[in-house]
């Protein structure tokens, strides 16, 4: 076998390639849930049963479900209804909406923790629901959710490689690829591990910087 | 201004308020007092319909106040409260606090908002708070905070939930000489109290509240010096000589 930093430098131009689709797959994945995510926590806590009983449904039905059988069912299904998806679009899908769950719980929990003086206190001034919500509720229960929230991405993150099932070619599916075709497991799956933690770290870090920030703000 | 006509409100099977027969007149200060539990902060909350009641009438101004219908809000512009921890917003700075209802409920212009927003905050002696994020100001600036904020809403008619029961000792004063000078310029207020001093110098009568019932009410210097009903007699001597 060729020396060990030839080696290195022989797979990462791939893994780079997978690493770059990971990164890409989990920002939109992350953008979707946190939008859907908002919008189960906002149903959730509207206090009007129509609302919040249809929204709690989706939401428990979702979160039921595997990650994987999600993806084959977004993936290998769907298109028999008609609707195509790319590999890379069923896998942002899946993810983004099993993790809307889990992030939509994230939100809820912040919004029910800020304290029932604030909603009294915009109430009586004449507030209604909504604009209570955007300017009094969600800007307190962001700094509530933060840090939580701060998990969800790191765990989504990490839930990406799961869409290799599906054959995106993101970081572990390379890694697979590579791996198979030259029988250089440890030095394949090593580097595959360190790339995710090139993300996972400095993600951590930054979470705990703004959280930091957000603390000292008040 | 305010008429509370045989209000009676219950949680689940405990029976609150029971009947309630009183008024409030335009520019009069009205304090309740009365016993921990007696429902003060209840018959409060359902003025602006932070709470509803289940039989009887709350009018404003002859406005029936119901607490589900669409106009509650437009009553809460009307009439603001003033909460015993202060409620103010974190987020965001006094003069911000004070601007909020004005600003983003009445949707009134924003230099207009921005003066009068001055003009409260200084009256109420914070003008070199204007700025300051509520964390970083005592109980006391906090709360003549919240009273700017109810101000500035322009409104008929103040609440107040014992506004200085969270206080330290040393910041009462402030607040309570605020709320003294609305009383002479006779902004109309209700204003639960345990401030037994402040009632007598400042209100214009008081109820007496016990068990959900109005026990005694009438000219504040009548009920605090010479209370008819042995049940506020007990009351006063328990509050101006704690044991
Ligand atoms: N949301 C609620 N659910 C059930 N019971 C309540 C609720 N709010 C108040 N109560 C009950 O109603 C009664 C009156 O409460 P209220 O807060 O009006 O009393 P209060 O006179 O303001 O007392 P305090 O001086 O301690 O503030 C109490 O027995 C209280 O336990
Ligand atoms: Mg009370």
């Amino acid at each position: 076998m060729a020396p060990l930093l030839d080696r290195v430098q022989d797979y990462l131009p791939l893994l780079t390639q997978g690493l770059w689709l990971t990164v890409a797959v989990t920002i939109l994945a992350l953008v979707l849930a946190s939008a859907l995510g908002l919008v189960w926590a906002i149903l959730r806590t509207s206090g009007r049963r129509y609302l919040s009983g249809p929204a709690r449904f989706v939401v428990e039905f979702l979160r039921g479900i595997p990650i994987l059988v999600m993806l084959f069912y977004i993936y290998f299904v769907l298109p028999e209804l008609g609707i195509d998806l790319t590999a890379f679009q069923a896998g942002v899908i899946g993810l983004a909406l099993i993790y809307s769950c889990y992030i939509g719980e994230t939100f809820r929990g912040g919004i029910e923790a800020v304290d029932r003086g604030q909603t009294e206190a915009a109430k009586s001034i004449g507030m209604r629901h909504g604009k209570m919500m955007r300017r009094v509720v969600l800007p307190q229960a962001i700094r509530i959710a933060l840090p939580p929230y701060g998990n969800n991405m790191v765990m989504l993150l990490k839930d990406s490689s799961q869409v290799s099932v599906i054959s995106v070619a993101e970081l572990t599916m390379q890694g697979k690829m590579l791996a198979s075709s030259t029988f250089d497991n440890m030095t394949v799956f090593t580097l595959v591990a360190a790339l995710y933690l090139c993300l996972t770290i400095p993600l951590n870090m930054v979470m705990r910087q703004v959280e930091r920030r957000m603390g000292a703000a008040r | 201004m305010i008429r509370f006509t045989d209000v009676h409100k219950s949680f689940g099977s405990l029976e609150v308020l029971k009947g309630i027969d009183a008024e409030v007149a335009k520019g009069e200060t009205v304090c309740l007092i009365g016993p921990s539990g007696s429902g003060k902060s209840t018959l409060l909350r359902c003025v602006n319909g932070l709470e509803d009641y289940q039989q009887g009438e709350i009018a404003i101004e002859g406005a029936r106040v119901d607490a589900h219908a669409p106009s509650i809000h437009q009553i809460r512009t009307q009439v603001a409260m003033v909460f015993q921890r202060f409620n103010l917003f974190p987020h965001r700075t006094a003069l911000e606090n004070v601007m909020e209802g004005p600003l983003h409920v009445l949707g009134e212009p924003k230099a207009e908002v921005r003066d009068r927003a001055e003009d409260h905050l200084r009256r109420v002696g914070l003008a070199d708070k204007m700025n300051a994020y509520p964390a970083s100001l005592s109980g006391g600036q906090q709360q003549r905070v919240a009273i700017a904020r109810a101000l500035a809403m322009r409104p008929r008619a103040i609440l107040m939930d014992e506004p200085t029961s969270a206080l330290d000792p040393e910041t009462v004063g402030d607040v309570l000489s605020v709320m003294a000078d609305l009383a002479h310029e006779h902004m109309t207020m209700l204003v639960v109290t345990h401030e037994i001093q402040f009632a007598r110098e400042a209100a214009d009568r008081v109820l007496f509240l016990d068990g959900g019932c109005i026990v005694e009410q009438g000219p504040a210097a009548d009920v605090l010096t010479s209370p008819q009903h042995p049940r506020t007699q007990d009351f006063l001597r328990r509050v101006t000589h704690p044991v």
